[in-house]
């Protein structure tokens, strides 16, 4: 994204090229530019810039893309740690549940 | 069917500086369902969007003087990003509301207009599938349907562009301003008792301040100065910010009688304070990746614990020799 970049190598994106049938409904979905078709194949141009929200293994309609994608906020994360240990949660809470 | 306004009044502007200050944001639910907007014919396009306020408001006042129908779905009154996260704004829900509003029969057309940031809760060709609809990803904002639907539904690059804009970052602060408080207001005020026991009620004042100024400058400054702070961790980005608010509290507050421990303490808790806030603000933006904060907080967090715990040592330290 134009004047911001987040850490190097650390999306968990992945893309089947051999599966993939070139419909571009990725490079639609991808508020990122993530993707680009050629020669009726898509490939990562920008894998760095992946957010990992999960729009294009979603729309992928031969499931050629995978990606762990789900709540990406510090507080959410803890919460969910300390839930899966039964601790409670953090106090303040998180805006969007 | 409802027919809905495409002008706000006062009580609108209220709701939505209400909303964004975390004022009763749950209480604004829009009931879900096909509502017309100006005099829809069946060939009038369909647009999709979450019964949350303000994504139901803006939409509808993008629309205004325009003819078409508002599929809106129940999202428990949040956003169509954060919602298609959870799912609810989702494949599932979509052909439902579909079906249950009998969309089939009032349009004559297949296609349904949707916010682009929805994707990640809907799977276009299982709505196809499921409901005979096509999905069309619009645009990110709002804003771009005009140009889209006065363009013959055409996305242009631009509108498909996430963009993270001095005032996108600035309306998401008071509402985290106001999930903090709470924890600001316990913290603070045991920072206040810790230190005036330890060294009397200005060094007790002057810690507070401090304390408050750390949280703050996570919060508000490091969110606000976001592209202008180095480095790509947000982490560090907030450690910056609040290192830059440490040396200048302790510079206008010389007055105060800093001791070398205190300002040891100060430059090592400050900092790490604010770059927690800040590493929290990831959950607000709009490029940071799920493993990319996973990865900042298992470097991140040890080493702003381990910075606090230094601190207090430090200050203790201080105040036996």
């Amino acid at each position: 994204m134009k004047g911001f970049r987040y850490l190097k190598d650390v999306a968990t994106l992945e893309l089947d090229r051999e599966t993939c049938i070139g419909c571009g409904r990725c490079v639609e979905v991808c508020p990122h530019q993530v993707f680009a078709v050629a020669d009726r194949k898509a490939g990562m141009v920008d894998r760095d810039a992946c957010m990992e929200c999960g729009a294009c293994a979603l729309n992928c309609p031969v499931k050629a893309i995978t990606v762990d994608s789900g709540v990406g906020c510090a507080s959410g994360m803890i919460n969910e740690w300390l839930q899966e240990r039964k601790l409670g949660r953090l106090g303040g809470g998180s805006c969007c549940d | 069917m409802a027919r809905i306004a495409t002008q706000t009044g006062f009580a609108d502007t209220l709701g939505t500086w209400k909303a964004r200050w975390g004022i009763g944001r749950m209480d604004f639910l829009v009931p879900p369902g096909l509502y017309a907007i100006g005099r829809p014919t069946p060939d009038a396009p369909v647009l999709v969007t979450a019964n949350y306020k303000m994504s139901y408001d803006i939409v509808r006042l993008t629309l205004d003087s325009r003819n078409c129908w508002l599929l809106v779905l129940e999202t428990y009154g949040i956003n169509v990003w954060c919602a298609a996260g959870k799912g609810t704004f989702g494949t599932g829900e979509l052909v439902r509301r579909v079906t249950s509003s009998g969309l089939a029969r009032v349009v004559n057309h297949r296609r349904l207009i949707l916010p682009l940031l929805g994707a990640p809760g809907v799977a276009a060709h299982q709505v196809k599938q499921r409901c005979g609809f096509t999905v069309s990803y619009a645009c990110i904002r709002a804003a771009d349907l005009p140009e889209y639907l006065d363009n013959g539904l055409a996305t242009t690059p631009a509108m498909r562009r996430l963009t993270f804009t001095l005032y996108e970052r600035l309306v998401l602060i008071p509402v985290e301003l106001v999930l903090t408080l709470k924890a600001l207001a316990v913290i603070s005020g045991l920072v206040l008792l810790a230190c005036g026991v330890l060294g009397g009620l200005t060094a007790g004042l002057t810690a507070f301040g401090a304390y408050i100024g750390a949280v703050l400058s996570g919060i508000v400054l490091g969110p606000l100065l976001l592209p202008w702070l180095p480095g790509r961790s947000f982490a560090v980005k907030g450690a910056v910010a609040g290192l830059v608010w440490a040396l200048c509290y302790r510079y206008l507050t010389t007055a105060a009688g800093w001791s070398i421990a205190a300002t040891l303490a100060a430059l090592l808790v400050l900092p790490a304070v604010s770059a927690f806030y800040t590493l929290n603000f990831t959950g607000c933006s709009t490029y940071t990746s799920r493993s990319g904060v996973r990865k900042e907080m298992r470097l991140g967090l040890p080493v702003m614990g381990g910075a606090v715990l230094a601190g207090v040592v430090v200050l203790l330290i201080g105040r036996l020799i």
